[in-house]
């Protein structure tokens, strides 16, 4: 059981996403957890990252105390701009997200579902609701993938035939990185492409609350240590 | 033609009662804070205005601008996408207890929405929410495949708006990403006020630099030295 697996860190799996994205691509990375994807950029490749707020070709946090308060990201903290940024008001920023003009967007979620629907907004009716960018991220890029844990802190299926939560958008998720494995979305159906190699097939579906499909090979799902 | 205010005081005096104000700023980046806490302290001097209908990404964050606004009394309902934030209290406490109203609205879809009754186009079709809560009651239509909701247009009878450099014509050019909602909201509004950080003679401009044509702008203010919304909370600032 994968008790004795060793799953993936956030960063590995960061990492791993990091991987598929193509030199010069332009990449808009969900707050939080996403955000470490642009830490592993492959060498010799590099991403313009685009933050809803107004900015292309930002680059990592400044020093403390050199922070300047209207160069911020999304989620608000301080950024610093690289050679080639440009900025621009909330509806260009947000044509490049809906015009599907961004290449790539990596967005956390609490569940998806082998439809390519995902809930990652609202963990349901108590509270404050707030939305942001999150259900125009989903239908920004040409590619939406999803970073997250295989299964929930109790050890519940993220990866579901149905999501339970309010949905962010439908038939979005092409792709869903877990600390488990790797996993494409075709055609209402869940396509296992990678996964650890100490895990087995079975292990793996019994963590998945929908079919796990293999119709090409299953490559080893390999990470370095981080 | 000078469109050039003389104090903050007689910038904000023309705002009234029930009046939606759409206020500029993602998080403290572009925040007028000058223009609001004038509005706070005259509605403090006056009792007016009160029950507004704000219209701003946020709602709010410790006890400056919005936030401040919102502890005061003076707001009915915020139109915003993400009313959260590091200290959200003000906002929070009133929305949980009925005595707010909140209209939650996709980020890109409010940006669109501005655009849209600036532009004088009703209403449009997005991608952004089908399927979702935030459709519920909106119509749905196909395009080429795929399903889209109408949303529609919204407009302001007042923008308070924060840009760097203004000429008297009101010519803007903003700061880094401190641009965001505002070029938006200037041309959504019935009235637009914007605080400059510096004003300049027309022609101090580059035409090729304007972000927001003059056209769009009502009434300008300088305030040299404006306050960052982010630094007043980091040093637990109050308004008043």
């Amino acid at each position: 059981m994968t008790d004795q697996i060793e799953k993936l860190t956030n960063a590995q799996i960061a990492w791993r996403a990091a991987q598929d994205i193509a030199d010069g691509a332009y990449v808009n990375l969900g707050i939080g957890f996403p955000e470490m994807v642009a830490k592993f950029q492959p060498e010799g490749r590099e991403a313009v990252f685009h933050t809803e707020n107004g900015v292309l070709g930002f680059g990592p946090a400044p020093a403390p105390g050199e922070e300047d308060w209207d160069l911020i990201n999304a989620g608000k903290k301080a950024i610093t701009l690289k050679p080639g940024a440009a900025f621009f008001h909330h509806a260009d920023s947000f044509a490049m997200v809906r015009g599907g003009h961004l290449d790539v967007a990596i967005l956390g979620a609490y569940e998806v579902a082998q439809t390519g629907d995902l809930a990652n907004w609202s963990t349901g009716p108590k509270g404050v609701p707030a939305v942001g960018g999150a259900m125009d991220l989903v239908h920004g890029a040409k590619r939406v993938a999803v970073i997250t844990e295989h299964v929930t802190k109790k050890g519940q299926p993220k990866l579901v035939e149905r999501c339970s939560l309010p949905l962010t958008g439908v038939g979005c998720v092409t792709r869903v990185y877990t600390s488990l494995a790797v996993v494409d979305i075709e055609d209402g159906r869940f396509v296992l492409r990678e996964k650890l190699a100490g895990l087995s097939f079975d292990d793996l579906q019994a963590q998945t609350g929908a079919e796990l499909h293999r119709p090409g090979p299953v490559a080893d799902l390999i990470v370095p240590e981080l | 033609m000078d469109k050039t205010l003389p104090s903050l005081a007689e910038a904000v005096a023309g705002i009234e009662d029930g009046a939606t104000v759409m206020i500029g700023g993602f998080g403290g980046s572009g925040a007028p804070i000058e223009l609001i806490h004038a509005l706070i302290d005259r509605y403090l001097a006056t009792g007016h205005p009160k029950g507004l209908t704000i219209v701003n990404n946020n709602a709010g964050n410790g006890h400056v601008g919005i936030a401040a606004m919102i502890e005061q009394g003076m707001v009915a309902k915020m139109i915003c996408s993400f009313p959260r934030s590091a200290d959200p209290r003000v906002f929070t406490e009133l929305y949980l207890s009925g005595k707010i109203e909140l209209e939650l609205v996709p980020q890109g879809t409010l940006a669109e929405r501005i655009r849209a009754g600036g532009a004088g186009i009703p209403a449009f079709y997005t991608p952004t929410g089908y399927g979702t809560e935030l459709a519920n009651g909106k119509p749905v239509e196909e395009f080429d495949g795929k399903h889209y909701i109408r949303e529609r247009w919204l407009k302001a009878d007042v923008a308070l708006i924060k840009a760097e450099i203004g000429d008297t014509m009101g010519n803007l050019t903003y700061r880094m990403a401190a641009r965001n909602f505002a070029p938006l909201m200037a041309t959504a509004a019935e009235r637009t006020i914007v605080q400059v950080t510096k004003l300049v003679a027309p022609g101090g401009i580059d035409p090729e630099a304007v972000i927001t044509p003059g056209l769009f702008v009502d009434g300008l203010v300088e305030v040299a030295t404006p306050a960052q919304e982010e630094a007043l909370n980091r040093a637990e600032a109050h308004h008043p």
